[in-house]
């Protein structure tokens, strides 16, 4: 190789690379690393890739379950079986960089990525999700940032023609500069027809097939791993660009490939594109790749060999076929008039080599590029910081209860965290592939019907993360609860989590304490709900120079399982003159809740109540009411409290509710605090006798609320208007500050 | 009876029709590949929803020119029976096979939801048994649905009895905020003078089967089996 390519230590920094590691590199080399070679590791070596600054806490999250078939970090996303041979693809993953530079092409991309990393494995996907964080709404910049961010998710996901069946949207000032944009894609592969991202088999031909290879997103991995600042307009060649319709022909022709039994295996080509596929592959089949890159389809003339191996144009796969047969794939792809182009073969080296114009541009070797190799891993400092001991000192007795509650309900109504998301969700086909079943039966978590069996998976993405910020440990308790809150209140019976780990930047020991604490709670609530973590992602970086981290924001996807659909529970009142209960304990509590942080305006506070062994229990008795058909409704109480709850199970039949609150309870606390551990049901009036007495045998609290109305909203007889009313403002926030 | 639904590259409802038709309806389908010249005998073919070809120009211009269309497009012209979901009646207005024009929504945004239409006449193998005083509820979902013809030609759909449905409420009021894609006189579903080529926004087999809780999309499919079987 050329002399004059050779890089410096300097060359190392420019690409992001630390000197130590750039020294690492030479010793694993045996000589100073060309420019493309640098290229490589530093790409690999970036936090997206290899989760260098989190690896040492994520291995001590539960991975471990009955119905494990691909534990996590194994293949590009957890595989859950549902039974009846029947598996289960998920995962969530962050767009949040690109998506703060190019809304449209950040969020699209980010949803081309997180598809492809579900049929990669075989799986062909039946649910996307979505979870969204913005700044405060009233200001432009967010404005166009959610107009880009959906209509990014809408044009890319509409197109590919999967349904777009739930998530979650939340506004909050920390998000002003970065917002967070997390993809999630759940999949179904019968047991058996599942592909590997592995390569072996000395002489087997690699294929690159799919779209052309063009200078988007050049060191797009780099660019996630690094703080944003107003020099990052210039990493816009970072972003990618989407197109839905090729990911549509590359679903169909990859699930077709696979049937051939040609493959040996395959991964799709997102973060790092060929340098990440090659490495990754070799390194899990223990062999290595000789790559000519003049054979890789490029969309422009003279692409530097670093500019091919890093690019992150999208829709593009990398296949190793069993030799011999290469007619079989070939078919497959021309049916669909893809590119598929034999660009080298799997040696027994273990080195990746490549070559251009003849010349041999780079020697690695695989192993020591990904993550479980010779990627750098390194233990982080962390610190309390000095706000978590004043959010202690909260007490309800500093805030004044306010005399007019009716105008607290309005203020949560119109606050665009509780009001109605349909602006959004209405921009989303969510109902394509004719299995969504929540459609037209409200449930607390996404039910998408897997065709062909009597099955159902439940899906939900939560994460309150005022909660996560407030105390990161018992927070991130409460963000796997309330996933498994939702999956049980909507019959499902939780299974396993994805989780998206959106924090600040690493090297602040402030931050990092916030990382460890949400990892910690999340290991303690995994274990107790049995449901091992099977992966997802961590965006590390999400701060500004001048504003500071994001709250910090484990979004956890969880997964769950209905063997039949009848014991689907839907959320919505159906009857008037049916009972309302609240099962679970009301508390005198309001911290954290989004009535003291908007209403009040008070920011300093602990999470609010949370009990994880209460909790449980409750789940399991919301378990047994369903079992029994006790329930007409379940709802959980969450973001606005009991009021927000009642409201929400009232208005999708335009029903009501008169109820009377504890008087051992502040009557703020009562209605609008966000204690954790409690659900909201309705039961027809002859079920009374029943639901007490199985009540009474548990341990859980239960209190009677009182009974749906036609429309009426009272409390303790005073009148809070109509349901009516109320809908005509909870339905149209959105619309009044985005239009229409 | 044989239907036969065209599968473009870019075609996502298409094993959604499919799935009503056999499973449902108890139907023989075939798949007919865009590439292909031979409809397979097949008594009433179906264009499927969906973004043919990525859409990036308008919606269905493209998919209007491939092979297996040639053949559709003569089925039709000898009197076959041709319906149009979504992204199939944008194709059958690119062809002209029905009048009109389906632009951007009024709203310039994809809207999918519940919508409710009302059937304006029982004279179609699309409506013959829908009933014309009820709402049905049937969702659409579309960036270009906004269904356009000028003044004569709405005459000229009305005087023809051409005009199939109509956005309404729930109550089966013809009302502007029912009108969701912004719609002229809130069409939703037309056909041609010769009453065998169906175009329609809405998507029927979003709402036939009982596992979703909406089966109002059945009488559009008992219609088409009534006719054809009688």
């Amino acid at each position: 190789m050329k002399p004059q390519n050779l890089t410096t230590v300097q060359t190392a920094k420019d690409l992001g690379l630390l000197p130590e590691e750039f020294e690492r590199i030479k010793e694993i080399l045996s000589r100073v690393p060309n420019f493309t070679e640098l290229s490589i590791f530093s790409v690999m070596w970036s936090e997206h890739c290899s989760y260098k600054n989190s690896i040492t806490w994520l291995k001590k999250l539960p991975k471990d379950g009955p119905r494990m078939l691909a534990k996590a970090g194994e293949e590009n996303a957890g595989l859950v079986d549902l039974g009846d041979g029947i598996g289960c693809a998920f995962k969530i993953e962050s767009h949040n960089h690109p998506s703060a530079l190019e809304p449209y092409q950040g969020a699209a991309t980010g949803v081309g990525g997180i598809n492809r990393d579900i049929f990669t494995m075989g799986a062909r996907p039946i649910a996307q999700l979505n979870s969204l964080r913005f700044g405060d709404l009233k200001n432009d910049r967010t404005k166009w940032l959610i107009k880009g961010v959906v209509k990014g998710i809408g044009d890319y996901g509409n197109a590919f023609g999967i349904p777009t069946v739930g998530g979650e949207l939340f506004f909050d000032e920390c998000y002003q500069v970065n917002p967070l944009v997390n993809a999630f894609s759940a999949g179904i592969v019968k047991a058996g027809e599942t592909v590997s991202a592995t390569s072996y088999g000395v002489g087997n031909p690699v294929y690159i097939v799919g779209s052309s290879t063009g200078k988007d997103g050049i060191h797009g991995a780099a660019f996630a791993s690094k703080n944003i600042t107003e020099d990052s307009v210039n990493d816009l060649p970072a972003v990618q660009v989407g197109d839905p319709f090729q990911e549509k022909l590359l679903l169909e022709a990859s699930l077709e490939v696979i049937k051939t039994g040609a493959v040996i295996g395959m991964q799709d080509m997102g973060a790092a594109g060929i340098i990440c596929s090659n490495s990754e592959m070799s390194a899990k089949g223990e062999h290595g790749m000789v790559i000519d890159l003049d054979k890789v389809p490029t969309r422009q003339e003279n692409m530097q060999p670093f500019e091919i191996l890093l690019s992150e144009s999208q829709e593009r796969m990398l296949i190793v076929v069993e030799k011999g047969r290469e007619a079989e794939v070939q078919a497959v792809f021309d049916k669909w008039d893809l590119n598929c182009v034999q660009i080298g073969e799997v040696t027994n080296t273990k080195r990746l080599v490549y070559y251009r114009h003849g010349e041999m541009v780079a020697d690695v070797p695989a192993d020591d590029l990904v993550l479980g190799g010779g990627a750098p891993v390194y233990q982080r400092e962390y610190k309390e910081p000095a706000y978590f001991a004043e959010n202690k000192k909260f007490n309800i007795e500093q805030v004044l209860e306010p005399e007019d509650l009716k105008a607290v309900a309005d203020h949560l109504i119109s606050h665009p965290n509780i009001a109605s998301k349909r602006w959004v969700t209405d921009q989303y086909d969510s109902m394509v592939g004719t299995s969504t079943v929540t459609t037209n039966q409200p449930c607390d978590a996404a039910v998408v019907a897997v065709k062909g069996t009597d099955k159902a998976i439940v899906l939900t993405l939560d994460c309150n993360s005022r909660y996560v910020y407030a105390d990161p440990e018992i927070g991130c308790e409460i963000a796997v609860a309330e996933a498994a809150r939702n999956i049980t209140c909507a019959g499902g019976e939780p299974v396993a989590i994805t989780n998206c780990l959106n924090f600040g930047n690493p090297y602040v020991p402030e931050v990092y304490w916030q990382f460890v604490g949400a990892i910690k709670g999340m290991s303690k609530a995994c274990t107790k709900f049995e449901t091992p973590v099977t992966g997802g992602n961590v965006s590390f970086y999400n701060q500004s120079s001048d504003e500071g981290p994001v709250f910090p924001t484990p979004t956890i996807g969880m997964l769950g399982v209905m063997d039949d659909l009848s014991t689907l529970t839907r959320s919505d009142f159906r009857n008037q003159g049916n009972l309302i209960y609240l099962i679970g304990e009301s508390k005198n509590d309001i911290a954290s809740s989004q009535y003291l942080a908007s209403f009040h305006k008070i920011a300093a506070s602990p999470a609010p109540y949370f009990d994880l062994e209460k909790e449980y229990a409750m789940h399991q008795v919301i378990k047994q009411l369903i079992k029994e058909k006790l329930l007409v409704s379940a709802h959980d109480v969450a973001d606005g409290g009991l009021y927000i709850a009642l409201l929400e199970s009232a208005m999708p039949n335009g029903l009501g509710f008169k109820i009377e609150t504890d008087e051992a309870i502040r009557k703020d606390a009562f209605l609008f605090g966000e204690a954790q551990g409690r659900v909201v049901v309705s039961i027809k009036p002859e079920n009374q006798e029943a639901l007490v007495e199985l009540l009474a045998t548990s341990e859980t609290e239960f209190s009677f609320l009182g009974t749906v109305t036609s429309g009426d909203l009272l409390i303790d007889d005073t009148d809070f208007g109509t349901v009516k009313e109320a809908s005509a403002i909870y339905n149209n926030v959105l619309h009044n500050i985005l239009g229409d | 009876m044989k239907f036969g639904v065209v599968i473009f590259p870019g075609s996502n409802c298409d094993e959604d029709i499919i799935y009503v038709l056999e499973k449902i309806m108890g139907q023989q389908v075939v798949r007919l590949w865009h590439k292909d010249h031979d409809l397979q005998g097949a008594d009433f073919i179906v264009l499927p929803g969906g973004f043919s070809f990525g859409d990036y120009l308008r919606s269905g211009a493209i998919a209007r020119f491939s092979p297996i269309m040639q053949e559709v497009i003569r089925f039709a012209n000898n009197g076959g029976f041709l319906l149009g979901i979504c992204n199939g009646f944008q194709i059958l207005t690119e062809a002209g096979l029905v009048p009109g024009a389906l632009l951007h929504n009024q709203n310039r945004k994809f809207i999918c939801r519940n919508t409710y239409l009302k059937a304006q006449t029982n004279n179609s193998v699309l409506t013959s048994q829908v009933d014309l005083n009820k709402a049905l509820k049937i969702p659409v979902a579309h960036g270009e649905g906004n269904f356009y013809a000028d003044k004569n030609s709405i005459e000229e759909l009305k005087q023809n009895d051409q005009i199939l449905f109509r956005y309404c409420d729930a109550a089966g009021n013809y009302t502007d905020e029912a009108n969701a894609n912004g719609s002229i006189q809130n069409i939703a579903g037309v056909c041609n003078k010769a009453r065998n080529v169906f175009g329609l926004m809405p998507h029927p087999e979003r709402a036939a089967d009982s596992l979703l809780a909406n089966q109002d999309g059945l009488a559009i499919f008992e219609s088409i089996l009534s006719v054809a079987n009688a």
